[in-house]
């Protein structure tokens, strides 16, 4: 009678396994037959450490019905669980992944002991003064002059860039890394600049046209799905 | 109806007192009836810039506090017949003695009676500022070309536009020295509106004179002959809504007077 079940489908590939499970038979069902074909499948002890990514389809795992599929594989040797990935998501994942994923425009000046604070990615209308903040879960891009202070990836992407139509800023922030100014006053340049970490994990200002190869992911919407 | 304007700046001993004092003046000089109160409470000293000092009686704490009528606390202006009056500020109390309410309601008894009520609020983004800016309809910001005024001035006007009863505030620039400008060691007029981003509405030379003329109670408008008193003038005409264009100093530094023709709508 456990020909009939086939609620978990393996597969090897060179990066480990992948399980495919079955999204609509129970949950306790599903548990009994992963445990089975797991304990089925199990190589020798002695073997390298398998990672396990699971696709649930249009199931939905609880929290806690997560934690005990990480708990069961596991608890097999040398299997790990290395992704689980599912058609589904919360609303409130949802709404959180748009929040930090659109972009939000803002025409406005950003004064002297102001703060704006966005999710996302800003695109501000209008110039950030000295003494005003400008801060985003994502990129900043500013259609005006920057002589404030900018921190772009304040949730600790360090992808994250800032750009903007004339760069005169009093302090750069990009995750946790931090630049400020030059002590002495550097020539005005008419030229639109943008500033990312670079591999020695410092802020560099450069000029805009170097972003399309530096993130080449910038502009598109999928990119932190 | 009149229009009560807040003359404000952040920063103190930038000209607030002055422009309340010459601006009110001037106003008188082009025939509106103008009161002039002064919201700087325990620090008051637009009386004495106005040469008025001597004759107070009661101020806007007894107002508040109902020890007397606004009238009875108004000194009158000899000057200009019924035209120009002040509300003094108290000396003795401080500016915890009044709240924006009671100064909300304060300025809408005086614009029954008066074209222009003119406010001079205190330094600070305190409890004197909110109180100054409660009643007003308008706002001046005024600043002196120096970075850390304009730095306040940038702070006040984020603060106005918060403001949803007064309209977008407008610059007087004070204190300019031409010299000074020239040679690039004070910011000029053009990188100041363009920073600020808000309508010039006049700028104001750095004249001894009106430090002398504050000292002997005679607001520097009442001398014809001197250039600040041209602007001055000049500042009450636009507020009246006149297109003046920006004269003299000005026009000793090249290039910022035809740069500034386009915030007033001047045509040539
Ligand atoms: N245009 C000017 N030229 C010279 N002195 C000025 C000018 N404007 C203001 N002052 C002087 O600067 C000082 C501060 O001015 P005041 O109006 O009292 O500033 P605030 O009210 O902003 O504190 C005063 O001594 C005043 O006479
Ligand atoms: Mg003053």
């Amino acid at each position: 009678m456990s020909k009939q079940r086939s609620y978990v489908t393996i597969k090897g590939t060179k990066d480990g396994l992948t399980l495919h499970l079955d999204d609509m038979c129970s949950y306790e069902e599903l548990m009994t037959e992963l445990d089975e074909k797991l304990t089925l499948n199990a190589a020798d002890a002695e073997g390298p450490l398998v990672s396990v990514h699971l696709k649930t389809g249009n199931r939905y795992f609880t929290p806690t019905q997560e934690e005990e599929v990480r708990a069961l594989v596991r608890g097999k040797k040398n299997l790990v669980v290395g992704s689980i990935e599912s058609n589904v998501v919360t609303k409130e994942e949802a709404y959180e992944w748009k929040r930090k994923n659109e972009i939000v425009p803002v025409a406005k000046i950003i004064r002297s002991g102001q703060v704006l604070h966005v999710e996302g990615d800003l695109l501000l209308i209008g110039d950030v003064n000295p003494g005003g903040t400008v801060i985003a879960g994502g990129n900043i891009f500013i259609l005006g002059a920057l002589r404030g202070i900018a921190h772009a990836g304040c949730y600790g992407n360090k992808e994250a860039v800032i750009a903007a139509s004339v760069m005169k800023p009093m302090q750069l922030r990009i995750s946790d890394v931090m630049n400020r100014a030059p002590d002495y006053k550097t020539e005005e340049r008419n030229e639109m600049e943008c500033a990312y970490i670079d591999d020695t994990n410092q802020i560099v200002v450069d000029r805009l046209q170097l972003l399309t190869h530096l993130r080449p992911n910038l502009t598109r919407i999928e990119r932190r799905l | 109806m009149g229009e009560a304007i807040v003359i404000t700046s952040g920063k103190g001993g930038v000209g607030k007192t002055t422009t309340t004092a010459n601006l009110g003046t001037a106003l008188a000089l082009l025939g509106k009836r103008v009161c002039l109160v002064d919201t700087d409470i325990g620090l008051r000293n637009l009386d004495v810039v106005m040469g008025l000092e001597n004759r107070i009686i009661y101020d806007l704490v007894d107002v508040v506090e109902g020890r007397c009528t606004v009238q009875k606390a108004l000194v009158k202006d000899k000057r200009f017949d019924d035209k120009l009056y002040l509300l003094p500020a108290a000396q003795t109390s401080d500016k915890s003695a009044v709240t924006p309410e009671q100064m909300k309601q304060l300025v809408d008894e005086l614009k029954q009676d008066y074209d222009y009520v003119l406010i001079d609020c205190p330094a600070g983004i305190e409890q004197g500022y909110k109180n100054a800016v409660a009643g007003a309809d308008e706002a001046i910001v005024v600043t002196t070309p120096e970075v850390s005024a304009v730095r306040d001035a940038d702070r006040i006007i984020g603060l106005l536009e918060k403001e949803e009863h007064i309209k977008p505030p407008r610059l007087v620039i004070n204190r300019i020295r031409s010299h000074m400008v020239k040679n690039g060691d004070m910011l000029d007029i053009d990188e100041i509106v363009m920073h600020l981003s808000i309508d010039l509405l006049g700028i104001i030379a750095d004249d001894e004179n009106v430090i002398k003329a504050s000292n002997n109670g005679e607001p520097i408008v009442l001398d014809p002959a001197s250039k600040a008193s041209i602007a001055y003038r000049n500042i009450a005409r636009r507020i009246l809504g006149e297109s003046v264009p920006l004269q003299t100093l000005e026009e000793e530094q090249k290039g910022v007077f035809s740069k500034l023709k386009k915030f007033f709508g001047v045509r040539s």
